[in-house]
């Protein structure tokens, strides 16, 4: 009788016929599972939900404020809590915080590097975030003081190896998530500059990340040039969950207000809606007149409007439900690089490479 | 008037993707068809004569009849045409934009069409500088001379190499027939507008930094890679999952449920304030006010999530369950978030304090969760990190998500706010006021302001609802004697 092959011979044998070929083969077969698995759960589209719902009418949007102020394109923006300030960053390396209602400039931080892609409102709206090709994010407490000089107060917080695509507090303002062109994302602390979890998958510089409005809020979506979009969870470091249908780079990543889907925006000129609960991609949003790559995409309050920022400088307006474009909006003299929704649903604010930001409502 | 730095060469010229490339160059080629394409005619062009030059509105005209596309989209279209060089203006030429109207246009030679491969360098700039210096001094423009002046000195150890091409080049160009000259210098001079494009022109060649990783190369994906690719499969194809009836369901509810409170669905009460210049809208909703809106109240109730994130709705949820004498499980809730989202070095001593007040027996706080994870939860906090309390948190929340939630939604304390909360009468305004609202908009609060308002608030709640340690205070006591 045979006796059981001992544990360490047997994991060696397995070692030795796995080849790099056989390891192929396996991860394509799991992955036509997977689609398998998916498209059995596959039961109705969004279009044909959507049939019950009535129509949106016709849409008036303009812009209501135009902020002229960045000597050079405008690369980044976010909105503070209070929904009227923002802050913006530019590729002259000026950040600058914005009274968007009265038009004022409030603050006005040069950084010493050009090409700030990245800048964030804290939540307290006491402080501001940013960073680009210097590599690092930075933490700028804001003043009530007009002429202190913020820069003396600057806490340099992350630190990549590459450019810094994009970063956002989270609940507080003690902690930041980065994505970076190295092809990684980073939680850090705040107060000690520590790096607190770092989240490794991606095969290529990371774009964009944006964080899940869940009730349980521990996961992050991030999106990167390799194509692929991932869920990621904040507490273990782990990628849960992974699409890739996108044929080009992924800029922007928004969830959805519920927290339960998120949208995607890409250079091959379409936006996709993607259902984390069913696992898979739910809606194309495009049309063959839209060939120039999207910048950046944020619903509305109810998540029933989906804003798209593009390269041809152009705004396109689409209903989720219905998958049709609604909208076009003109008025920026190039490229779109961001688009954010006010955190009351109030407006959205639109960035240019033509230098000016734009508030539409 | 800024100078283009030449960066420290990482050698790794990776411009992002152009993924639109393909099509419009399938656009480009169809406009030139001799039969569908757009009409050409000659010019004249100073003293020669040009042919093939297309004017804007016929090349509009051609967009709008293919795309199907009204006219200002295809303005558009046409723009981006110029703007990535396919279509070069001859009046004009700083202007990379498409005019509706009979200004003069020409097709780029597919030699300066942009590309992935190759890419406009900088020898090839200062040569064609050069050039133009030989042929007439001072016909430079000042951004020129200015990269003409950068090159000199950071080009200088191929300097001799530069001239020597840039006087073959102007020699080949004199042997060269007038019009194919002036053709070739029309192209020649597009290219480098689009490619070192002067200060206010937009040119879609700018297009940002570089990328790291080549995105056209093939990916070379290793032993290890492969192994941890069909793990996450594994694990993904294990993953519960959803029908879509169902979950496009709950996104299609959730959409139904937010439909009013959308402000660019349903018009805000008075008025949306980046439309009337009014800020009453916000001024309304604040974080403190006695008396919310109706359409704040109603918010509430759409999810515990919705009642907790606003802290106005919190202050109401607090006050029925102070009536209700079960406040612990909130304050638990609320200093579980204060750990999680707090700096590093104060979740010990967070930990130890939300141990001794909600979980140690005996606590003055207790909360009554089931015993597992109560077990879970006292263990991890042995080595507490910012995450120990999520399945104590996530137990709490249900309960209240499940129980708590519903019965305040049917109490007194509700219902009295919501008959109390206001119904803002929707204002319109003339144009004539509209322009004086303009004029005079209101400054706000500072955000700094009200959050140092906020945490004067949260200290003395915290003093006023600290419950009294009574065995410390005796223990203090003793020890003074």
């Amino acid at each position: 009788m045979r006796s059981p092959p001992i544990p360490e011979m047997a994991t060696q044998e397995v070692q030795l016929n796995e080849t790099l070929a056989h390891l192929k083969t396996e991860s394509d077969n799991l992955k036509s599972k997977l689609e398998e698995e998916r498209a059995k759960l596959h039961d109705v589209e969004l279009h044909q939900v959507a049939e019950k719902v009535e129509g949106l009418g016709q849409f008036v949007m303009k812009t209501r404020r135009t902020l002229k102020g960045h000597g050079n394109k405008v690369l980044c923006m976010d909105w503070c809590k209070d929904k009227r300030r923002i802050v913006s960053s530019s590729q002259d390396g000026k950040v600058i915080v914005w009274d968007a209602f009265t038009t004022n400039k409030e603050h006005a931080v040069t950084m010493p590097c050009t090409w700030v892609m990245a800048c964030a409102y804290a939540p307290s709206g006491c402080a501001v975030a940013c960073g680009g090709l210097d590599n690092k994010c930075s933490v700028y407490p804001l003043s009530l003081d007009k002429n202190e000089n913020l820069a003396a107060k600057k806490k340099s917080v992350a630190m990549h190896t590459n450019y810094l695509s994009a970063c956002s507090f989270t609940n507080s303002d003690m902690q930041i998530l980065t994505s970076s062109g190295d092809g990684t994302c980073a939680l850090w602390d705040v107060e000690s500059g520590q790096l607190l979890q770092s989240f490794h998958g991606h095969a290529a510089d990371v774009l964009c990340l944006d964080l899940a409005p869940s009730e349980t809020g521990n996961t992050f979506v991030s999106g990167g040039c390799d194509k692929k979009a991932n869920v990621w969870d904040m507490r273990s470091g782990q990628c849960i969950q992974s699409f890739e249908t996108h044929e080009s780079d992924i800029n922007s990543v928004r969830y959805y207000p519920s927290g339960d889907a998120f949208a995607s925006g890409s250079d091959d000129a379409t936006c996709r809606l993607y259902d984390l609960r069913a696992d898979r991609e739910v809606a194309i949003y495009s049309k063959e007149s839209i060939i120039f790559g999207v910048s950046s995409v944020d619903f509305s309050l109810s998540g029933r409007l989906l804003f798209g920022g593009y390269n041809d400088y152009t705004i396109n307006v689409w209903d989720v439900l219905k998958g049709t474009r609604v909208s076009i909006l003109f008025g920026h003299e190039n490229r779109v690089s961001t688009l954010r929704v006010s955190p009351d649903g109030t407006a959205f604010c639109t960035g240019s490479w033509d230098h000016t930001l734009r508030i539409w409502a | 008037m800024t100078i283009r730095t030449v960066r420290p060469d990482h050698v790794q010229h990776i411009r992002p993707r152009m993924h639109c490339l393909k099509k419009l160059e399938a656009i480009v080629v169809e406009m030139q068809d001799p039969t569908s394409g757009v009409k050409g005619s000659e010019q004249k062009l100073n003293v020669t004569t040009i042919p093939h030059v297309i004017t804007g509105k016929d090349i509009i005209a051609w967009i709008v009849n293919k795309m199907k596309t009204p006219t200002e989209e295809a303005n558009v279209f046409g723009t981006m045409l110029v703007a990535y060089g396919y279509i070069y203006p001859l009046q004009n030429h700083r202007k990379l934009i498409m005019c509706n109207d009979n200004s003069l246009y020409r097709f780029q030679t597919p030699y300066f069409w942009p590309s992935q491969k190759w890419l406009a360098e900088d020898t090839d700039y200062a040569i064609y500088l050069a050039k133009r210096n030989i042929r007439k001094k001072g016909m430079l423009e000042p951004y020129e001379q200015a990269h003409y002046n950068h090159l000199h000195k950071w080009l200088n150890h191929k300097w001799d190499f530069i001239v020597m091409q840039a006087t073959e080049q102007y020699r080949a160009g004199k042997e060269r027939k007038k019009p194919d000259r002036v053709v070739f210098d029309c192209q020649e001079r597009a290219y480098w507008i689009l490619n070192r494009p002067p200060r206010h022109t937009h040119s879609a060649m700018d297009c940002g930094p570089e990328r790291l990783v080549d995105p056209d190369e093939d990916q070379i994906i290793s032993f290890d890679q492969y192994r941890r690719m069909n793990v996450f499969f594994q694990q993904a194809i294990m993953r519960s999952k959803v029908k879509s009836s169902v979950s496009l369901g709950a996104l299609v509810k959730y959409i139904t449920t937010y439909k009013t409170h959308d402000p660019f669905l349903a018009p805000c009460l008075p008025s949306n304030p980046w439309q009337t210049d009014i800020d009453a809208y916000w001024t309304l909703n604040m974080r403190r006010v006695d008396l919310p809106t109706k359409m704040r109240v109603e918010r509430w109730s759409f999810s515990l999530f919705e009642l907790l994130t606003d802290l106005r709705g919190r202050d109401d949820f607090k006050i029925f369950l102070k009536k209700e004498f079960s406040g612990e499980n909130l304050a638990f809730w609320e200093a579980a978030e204060e750990l999680k989202w707090g700096t590093a070095s104060s979740m010990r001593t967070k930990a130890e304090t939300i141990f001794k007040t909600f979980l140690a027996p005996g606590a003055p706080r207790w909360i009554n969760i089931d015993g597992r994870t109560m077990g879970l939860t006292v263990k991890g906090l042995e080595h507490p990190h910012r995450y120990v309390l999520d399945a104590a948190q996530t137990h709490v929340f249900l309960l209240m998500k499940k129980d708590t939630f519903f019965r305040y939604l049917k109490s007194p304390v509700y219902k009295d706010i919501q008959k109390k909360a206001l119904n803002p009468e929707p204002q319109n305004f003339s144009p004539a006021q509209l322009e004086q609202n303009a004029q005079n908009r209101s400054v706000g609060i500072h955000p700094i302001i009200l959050w140092k308002q906020e945490e004067e608030e949260k200290a003395k709640a915290a003093a006023a609802s600290a419950p009294v340690d009574v065995k410390a205070m005796m223990s203090k006591i003793d020890r003074k004697k």
